[in-house]
């Protein structure tokens, strides 16, 4: 399959640390992927691999069938949005966002068209002569679009765009984001560690650990079903424990879980072997009653409120650690409960193999 | 490896093997021929220097000479430091403004200015004997107190310095921490201010004695029967011991290096130029009033002493000669000395050298520290730890050593061996200077670049601008507040060198030092006064220039 930008088997190394590690993907045009994961899960390296900045050990960068490997920065026509931004601060925004123009020779009163157009694109329009010291940090990172967006660039790339602004600003930004890189409609690969963004920016999202792709899909997927336990547990909220499998039953998969047994309905992996496994479970996926027969019975450790409801964290008597959402005041931190899964746990219950000692 | 990568791992081949020829060849060149008698390898020089007595009073002169300045000016430059950074008291921002004079004093033109204060003609020496009615002069200003005394002077500006950059980096909130802990006044500057302050001080410490160990002026004028090892080694090369003179040199730079590498842990320190910015406390106004006077008292003799060295270089440099002899203040005045640097194209000629000499030095200066800043930075090139060592090196060794170094090696026409006779000609002088320059500058370059976020440069990749263009448009601009700061404490250092001017200075390049010396001698005191402040003042504008534009950026 091919489509308008891809990642081709990328490997990258440094000193011998594997920071990308045969990673492919594919992006349609005007598709939003978000590279979602961890510090140290080489989606930094990835942008980098993409604008230019590092050369890959292996694999291979294609931008409209145009093999851009061992293109430089300069000649890859690569926008990109630094973490901080990095706007010159000796020039003017005006100058900023010429800057990239000049490069393709505009000059004169099509350049001054154009920065205007650029800056009126992220509603600054007329703040060609502020000084970058001058601008708030939601103004810089919209110069910093501006610039970027400025010469036309085949591809956006975006790192951690959000992460320099305060959280109250955060929202507001990304639907600004999201509406105006939708507007353009320009290809576009960003880097974030935080699930919220992903989410709501990326038409799709892919999910790295250590280099590698764990997952790739539309949050939807991701959150309903995660391809392992690592990005189950990476991907929304979750706690996990150890079961064993004891086979189908009526209904679903029967479990063992520290002496009851549990008849799982949904969402759990169908084709495990009987045997040890490990099972996470979405904090909405379970309940809380009184102890009873087949819950199993822990005791409420913390509560805190999130608004429409708690979310409980229980210490079973078992020694695990269970997050269960409920009712803001059904239960306090001190109470002997029961926990049972809900009656629509909605895909929120997922099986894995055991983790290998 | 792309193209890019090659064409910068050749350049920094390129670069490493010019520094290894121009810094680390003449020193080994040096180390060798101590050892080359007229019959071969000798071991001849080396015992004659382990014999000879005053071989190792000058070396251990120089060893306590330099503790004893660090000392010294530790005990000065620290609290004054401190004073400025944590009260206030009437009169603080004038002062703190007088406490970095020091500095734009050249080491010569110091000295000779305590000569006119405080030598057994100069001002104070007169006036107390005009006072006293004494048949002798009250003291005569040599010896190591000599030494020291302007040693102590001239170096605390370092302790404050580093002192006051430290205490800039520390967050004024560990003071209410340490007292929400309930730690009193003394137990907070012990247990906490002290310990965060060590890296400061140990730099401030490090510099210090690498400049006293250098210290070549105040010894030469005043040491009288006092040696140290730099005097003694220009005394052993003008007797025409050249193979004594070389093992002396060894001898000098293995202290450097020892002690280099004893206080190695303080090399970290950083730079007082840059460092990060901490909260200070807020002032604490000294409320007591027989305090404030004191302080006030204090503070107005500080100022006075601070001055006076500059004043007296100025009222000297309006003395005509011959006319000041007894009298506590000269009789006549005129401007005519002055005219004299002007009008005399003898006279005049010596201003002219400092300035190319010095320009020329610091421009290709600050041209090969670029160079090698952008490689070992940016280009990560292999050997760049060699690069910015050989870089670093010349700060290390005392500036008579390499005036050794460079005389030898390029006193003998040796094409193959990499040696030419620059002896002699224009370029031996420049080319020291450029040297000595060369850890300054490269110091300043390298500081900038890793202060200066990489992501900039790749912005400007991305935006479609070629590595000429991002240099041009990009790099250089934001590079200089660190070019000028560098540049001009450069210059500054090679328009008022004295040290590497004396052994290879020729008629066509003597510098302004060396002229001052030749006017003392000639007892034309008002011409050596008038040349010093012509250093003086070039050395203020520049470092003001540099200060400014510092902060501009």
């Amino acid at each position: 399959m091919s489509g308008f930008l891809q990642l081709e088997d990328l490997s990258k190394q440094f000193d011998g640390v594997v920071a990308v590690d045969h990673l492919s993907l594919t992006l349609q045009k005007g598709e939003m992927l978000a590279l979602l994961g961890p510090s140290g899960s080489g989606k930094t390296t990835t942008l980098r691999l993409l604008a230019g900045f590092e050369v890959p050990d292996a694999g291979r960068v294609i931008v409209e069938q145009d093999d851009v490997t061992g293109v430089e920065p300069v000649a890859r026509r690569f926008g990109m949005v630094f973490q901080h931004y990095a706007l010159f601060p000796h020039l003017n925004v005006g100058q900023n966002v010429a800057f990239g123009l000049e490069s393709l020779g505009v000059r004169g009163e099509e350049l001054a068209r154009r920065v205007a157009a650029a800056l009126g694109l992220v509603d600054l329009a007329g703040f060609e002569h502020r000084r970058i010291g001058q601008l708030s940090g939601g103004q810089q990172q919209r110069v910093a679009l501006a610039r970027a967006l400025g010469p036309e660039p085949r591809v956006l790339l975006l790192d951690e765009p959000l992460s320099n602004l305060d959280p109250a600003l955060r929202e507001r930004t990304r639907r600004e984001l999201r509406e105006l890189i939708h507007r353009v409609g320009i290809t576009t690969v960003f880097v974030t560690h935080e699930q919220d963004e992903a989410f709501d920016l990326g038409d799709r999202v892919a999910v790295l650990r250590a280099g590698r792709l764990e997952q790739v899909g539309t949050p939807e997927d991701l959150y309903a079903l995660p391809a392992n336990e690592f990005v189950a547990e990476f991907v929304g909220r979750s706690s996990s424990i150890g079961v064993t499998v004891l086979g189908p039953g009526e209904r679903g998969m029967r479990v063992g879980v520290e002496g009851v047994e549990w008849e799982l309905t949904d969402g759990a992996t169908p084709r495990l072997p009987p045997g040890p496994a490990l099972m996470v479970v979405r904090p909405e996926a379970l309940r809380l009653l009184q102890p009873a027969p087949g819950a199993i019975v822990g005791q409420v450790t913390q509560r805190r409120f999130i608004g429409t409801a708690s979310l409980f964290t229980i210490l079973t008597d078992g020694g695990a650690t269970l997050e269960v959402s409920g009712p803001p005041r059904s239960v306090s931190p001190g109470d002997r409960v029961g926990v049972m899964p809900s009656r629509r746990a909605g895909g929120g219950i997922h099986l894995f193999p055991s983790r290998p000692k | 490896m792309t193209s890019v990568a090659n064409r910068a791992a050749a350049t920094g081949w390129v670069l490493l093997i010019f520094l290894a020829w121009l810094i680390a060849y003449p020193l080994v060149l040096v180390l060798i021929e101590g050892f080359r008698g007229s019959h071969g390898w000798t071991l001849e020089y080396v015992n004659l220097f382990l014999q000879r007595r005053n071989e190792a009073q000058a070396l251990w002169g120089s060893l306590w000479i330099s503790v004893v300045t660090v000392a010294l000016a530790a005990v000065i430059g620290v609290p004054l430091a401190y004073l400025f950074w944590r009260y206030d008291f009437p009169g603080r921002r004038l002062l703190g403004g007088l406490v970095a004079l020091p500095a734009v004093l050249p080491p010569l033109v110091g000295v000779i200015a305590f000569l006119f204060l405080y030598g057994e003609s100069g001002f104070t020496s007169l006036l107390v004997q005009w006072l006293f009615r004494l048949e002798e002069p009250p003291w005569r200003l040599q010896g190591a107190a000599a030494i020291l005394l302007v040693h102590a002077y001239s170096m605390y500006v370092y302790f404050y310095l580093f002192t006051r950059a430290g205490l800039a980096s520390l967050d004024g909130a560990v003071f209410e921490a340490a007292a929400s802990l309930g730690a009193g006044r003394w137990r907070t500057l012990r247990r906490v201010v002290f310990p965060l302050l060590y890296p400061a001080l140990g730099g401030g410490a490090l510099l210090t004695f690498m400049t006293s160990l250098a210290s070549f002026s105040a010894p030469y004028i005043f040491g009288g029967g006092f040696r140290v090892m730099t005097t003694q080694i220009v005394a052993t090369r003008l007797n025409g011991d050249d193979q004594l003179a070389m093992i002396e040199t060894t001898s000098l730079t293995l202290l450097a290096l020892v002690a280099l590498w004893l206080l190695r842990g303080a090399r970290e320190a950083e730079n007082p130029a840059g460092g990060r910015k901490g909260v200070p406390p807020a002032l604490v106004p000294v409320r007591s009033r027989w305090l404030r006077l004191a302080l006030m008292l204090l503070g107005w003799v500080l100022a006075l002493v601070l001055l006076l060295p500059h004043l007296t270089l100025l009222l000297v440099s309006f003395v005509p000669a011959g006319t000041w002899t007894t009298e506590p203040l000269p009789p006549a005045y005129t401007w005519r000395n002055y005219l004299t640097l002007i009008e005399d194209p003898v006279r005049a000629r010596p201003l002219l050298n400092s300035l190319w000499l010095a320009t020329a030095a610091t421009v290709a200066a600050v041209g090969i520290a670029l160079v090698a800043g952008i490689l070992s930075v940016r280009r990560r090139v292999l050997g760049r730890t060699a690069i910015q060592g050989l870089l670093a090196l010349p700060w290390a060794v005392p500036g008579t050593v390499f005036a050794i170094a460079l005389a030898t090696a390029f006193s003998v026409r040796e094409p193959l061996a990499g040696r030419f006779i620059l002896v002699g000609t224009l370029w031996l002088l420049p080319l020291a200077y450029l040297v000595r320059n060369l850890p300054i500058t490269s110091r300043a370059v390298v500081a900038g670049l890793r202060a200066l976020d990489p992501s900039l440069e790749e912005a400007a990749a991305s935006l479609g601008a070629a590595r000429w263009r991002t240099l041009r448009r990009v790099t250089l601009p934001l590079l200089r507040p660190a070019l000028v700061a560098g540049s001009s404490l450069a210059f500054v250092t090679a328009f008022g060198d004295f040290v590497t001017s004396i052994m290879l200075y020729t008629y066509d390049t003597r510098p302004i030092s060396l002229e001052i010396l030749s006017s003392l001698r000639q007892s034309d005191v008002g011409v050596a006064a008038a040349y010093g402040v012509v250093l003086m003042a070039v050395s203020a504008a520049v470092f003001a220039v540099g200060a400014d534009q510092g902060s501009a950026g």
